[in-house]
């Protein structure tokens, strides 16, 4: 912050300027904001510029009573705040701090010496607190990508930003407080970050708990293992929650980086306690969600339910009852990683690296195949509505069954435990990193058609294995890819590093192509 | 080759009267048979009443010659009951079709006509909603036949009745399709290009007009003309009631025999099939049976390559596995049976797929197939 004072300028007239940084919350992440505070004499009045919103606008009230009533004055002179760059669209209440700053420091009220590099946020009450703000991680990832090393930030969300250790982060209890800090009366501490969230093991959901099913877990293993996406069918109650709930689980725990970035974005959609994310997300939007709702946008960008999902699991149960628009709308993440949400001049891009765990039933009705009744052209319209992008990106199909018949002919341990199945996932997922190491993705999911044909070369046998199969299957361009992929995720996993005659095959079965859907 | 003035009349007045018969069928009461066997002026009266002198007048309007002018240039081939090439089973209908507009390969057309009035056909019928047996089963049964030179008779509807023209195609045999619509019409649109394969390689008939859209009365109407041309009907899968049990009445009816297919007693689609079966119906396993029954036991064989099983593979894991293939249809159950663990079977079954002795059927769940090659989807290009 920088406050310059010249007295008896050019016309006798007193005028002194102040400039604080601050971060504002676009999307999931920020963008630095300088607060230009004018103080000079004239009618009393206080003009603020720079796009403004309701909610900032307002912030004038806020200001004036806070610093009133923290013993502070408020200049009954002529007060012109800028929120620069001017063309950005400001909104919410995180100004109001910077903006009371600027107003002090622009009337010589506290020294601005202290406060040079450090940027601040917070929203002000009509008593002089700071009172919490939401997206605070993503600002301070905002002002440590602007090479801040300091953060003054509400007392309530100090340990969220904290999440971020280089920077050094103040916890601002209220204005007068940071009035005393800029006086350099008060030393505050460095806020430090809670204990990330607690991962109890015993309270995770875990594979044993889904009984038989050892078919489906097979698939759910190979889908974490190669971050596949899959879809399941089957009846209601035959536990595709059930697994998908455990998908996340299987995944390997996120990375400090990939933790901090899940935090993000559920610290800028509000969601969360500013804790780190130990776990990676599992999202589950219902299937009324409109499109908005499942990639993201509004008039005030929100992140969607993909970008909620980011590094974890997006779970769409019933997928032929979503729209259409939503669905298809998922196109671009699933390729590209992230959504751009073209607003006014700005592009916004969420992250939205997710895994999608589809399910659907077997026709609409959802009754076993002898009580059912649908026609043909109503189970005809189902599966058109399954057809489409999404399904150019699903990688495996499995079927499953209601269980009790399964689980009383023998399957009566209840199977695997995830720490074992994870420990095999990992390992496959180690595999994958050093293969891929020099490419953009990160596991087979993330394979192109270009990158699969050239991270899994077939043997000459193999290859004409893979001829005969896709001329007999009819195996379109994208299936073929989809085959390789899924066989090199199980040689992966088998910790094969060449691709044998056994994986193609276990591939083939699990791939969508040729199911006959639409056969009639 | 042309119908007649007074055929051609009544049938222009039938297309002409397709809507008022439907808005009449929602009395339950009132019986298509019935109704189209009435002479003309009483089936006017019957359908619209008092404004009988009206729809005359406008069927006395249509000039014959520009009409048959119009069915020339669409390549519509009409054929009245008393054109010698007009299929004489067909007569055994007491409301047989005034006309039969036709539509098959210009240069062809009369020659398979005369080829449908001379020698028996099999009409194959059954469900929209097949299963994935059902309509392994009709192509076997349409390839068999067309291969053994029996044309087979079809409704061209989804399921059943089209799986049966693919096959019969896929033998090289003549597929007949009578459509509920006008013969140009092809319904369900999802079947356009099978429609034109069909009238490249065989018919498309109907008794109404070209361009008539179909109607429910329609159906029914057309199942009593597939039964009426073929010797021989055999129903593959039928819910019940359904219209492929109505084909099989009017079949019954005439006096011609009937022939299922047995199906699975606990699905929905085998208790026609089944219940025709219970009452005395020819139990229908393959082609062979079909033939045996037209020109008796052993006079004609399917020429080989005769669709039968294959060998059984040769791995022994792969043999298990088919073997439990047969008994059940999910990975974990097939995988139990052949006692080896998920991902062998799965990769297992990958294989017997992609050698054609298993499908899958519509969302999962895996079956044994005849071994007689992927079947089933999409045969020609440009069908979705």
């Amino acid at each position: 912050m920088r406050a310059t004072a010249a007295h008896g300028s050019p016309g006798g007239r007193v005028l002194s300027l102040a400039s604080v940084t601050t971060f504002a919350l676009e999307g999931v992440s920020s963008h630095e904001v300088t607060v230009e505070v004018d103080v000079r004499r004239g009618l009393s009045a206080f003009t603020l510029v720079g796009l403004p919103d309701r909610a900032v606008r307002e912030s004038r009230e806020r200001v004036r009573a806070a610093l009133l009533n923290s013993g502070l004055d408020f200049p009954q002179k002529r007060i012109t705040v800028n929120l620069a760059p001017a063309h950005v669209r400001k909104e919410g209440p995180s100004f109001d701090l910077a903006i009371a700053v600027g107003v002090l420091a622009a009337s010589e009220q506290v020294p601005s010496e202290g406060l040079t590099g450090s940027p601040l946020c917070g929203e002000l009450s009509l008593t002089g607190e700071v009172r919490r703000v939401r997206g605070v991680l993503a600002a301070a990832v905002g002002a440590r990508g602007c090479g801040y090393r300091r953060l003054l930030v509400p007392e309530a969300n100090a340990h969220e930003a904290a999440l971020v250790g280089e920077l050094e982060v103040h916890a601002i209890p209220s204005l007068a407080r940071l009035a005393d800090l800029l006086h350099g009366r008060w030393k505050p501490e460095r806020a430090a970050a809670r204990d990330p969230v607690p991962t109890d093991v015993s309270e995770a959901p875990d594979l044993s708990d889904v009984r038989g099913q050892e078919d489906a877990k097979r698939a759910l293993e190979i889908a974490a293992a190669g971050g596949h996406n899959l879809l399941m069918i089957g009846p209601p109650g035959a536990g595709k929650t059930m697994l998908a709930r455990r998908l996340p689980g299987l995944l390997p725990p996120p990375s400090l980086e990939e933790a901090l970035e899940i935090t993000q974005m559920h610290s800028a959609a509000g969601i969360g306690d500013g804790r780190l994310a130990t776990q990676r997300p599992f999202r589950a939007p219902h299937h009324t969600v409109s499109a908005q709702g499942l990639v993201g946008g509004g008039n005030r960008p929100m992140p969607g339910e993909i970008t909620l999902a980011h590094r974890g699991v997006l779970f769409l149960d019933e997928l032929p009852e979503f729209g259409r628009a939503a669905v298809d709308a998922l196109r671009q993440p699933l390729e590209d990683g992230h959504v751009t949400i073209m607003r006014g001049q700005r592009t916004l891009d969420f992250p939205a690296n997710a895994m999608v765990f589809a399910a659907c039933n077997r026709c609409p009705c959802a009754r076993p195949p002898d009580g059912c009744s649908c026609t043909a052209s109503e189970l005809g319209r189902y599966l058109r509505r399954l057809s489409g992008p999404l399904l150019d990106r699903i990688d495996l199909v499995c079927q499953v069954e209601q269980t009790a018949a399964l689980v009383l002919v023998g399957a009566g341990e209840g199977g695997g435990r995830s720490e074992a199945a994870c420990e095999r996932v990992n390992a496959a997922r180690g595999h994958q990193r050093n293969r891929l190491r020099e490419t953009s993705a990160l596991c087979n999911g993330d394979m192109d058609g270009r990158l699969t044909r050239l991270h899994v070369p077939l043997k000459p046998s193999l290859a004409g294995q893979m001829l005969a199969a896709r001329q007999r299957l009819d195996l379109s361009g994208r299936g073929y890819d989809r085959v390789l992929r899924v066989a090199r995720t199980i040689a992966d996993l088998a910790g094969r590093d060449e691709l044998g005659p056994s994986d193609l095959d276990e591939a083939l079965s699990y791939r969508l192509d040729g199911l006959d859907l639409l056969a009639a | 080759m042309s119908a007649c003035d007074s055929c051609l009349r009544r049938s222009l007045l039938v297309g002409l009267l397709a809507r008022r018969i439907a808005g009449l069928l929602d009395r339950p009461s009132t019986r298509v048979a019935g109704l189209l066997a009435l002479p003309e002026a009483e089936l006017v009266r019957a359908v619209v009443g008092k404004r009988a002198p009206r729809v005359m007048e406008a069927v006395d309007g249509r000039d014959l010659t520009v009409e048959r002018r119009g069915f020339a240039r669409r390549g519509v081939m009409t054929v009245c009951r008393h054109a010698e090439s007009y299929p004489s089973l067909l007569n055994d209908l007491a409301d047989a079709p005034a006309v039969l507009f036709v539509v098959g390969a210009a240069s062809e057309t009369a020659a398979r006509l005369a080829r449908l009035g001379d020698e028996p056909a099999v009409a194959i019928v059954g469900t929209r909603s097949a299963s994935s047996y059902g309509r392994e089963v009709a192509h076997s049964l349409g390839r068999g036949l067309g291969a053994a030179g029996v044309p087979v008779i079809s409704g061209l509807a989804l399921g059943i009745d089209a799986t049966a023209h693919r096959g019969c195609l896929a033998g090289g045999g003549m597929p007949v399709g009578v459509l509920a619509c006008g013969p140009d019409v092809a319904y369900p649109r999802r079947h356009r290009a099978l429609h034109r394969k069909v009238c490249e390689e065989g018919l498309v008939m109907s008794e109404l007009p070209p361009g008539t859209q179909p109607f429910r009365w329609s159906f029914p109407a057309r199942n009593r003309i597939m039964a009426g041309l073929a010797q021989i009907t055999v129903v593959v899968e039928a819910a019940d009631p359904s219209g492929s049990l109505i084909t099989s009445d009017f079949a019954r009816e005439l006096g011609r025999t009937v022939g299922a297919v047995p199906g699975h007693i606990t699905s929905r689609v085998a208790r026609g099939t089944n219940g025709l079966l219970r009452d005395g119906a020819v139990p229908v396993t393959c082609a062979e049976d079909v033939l045996d029954e037209l020109f008796g036991a052993g006079a004609r064989r399917v020429p080989p390559p005769a669709p039968a099983a294959r060998a059984a593979p040769a791995d022994p894991l792969l043999r298990r596995v088919l073997d439990a293939a047969e008994r059940h249809q999910l990975v974990a159950a097939i995988a139990a049976d052949a006692g080896t663990t998920i991902p062998a079977a799965r990769a297992a079954l990958g294989r017997l797929e992609a050698e054609g002795y298993v499908a899958r059927r519509e969302l999962g769940g895996w079956e044994r197939t005849l071994g007689t090659g992927p079947v089933l989807g999409a045969a020609y290009p440009g069908e979705p």
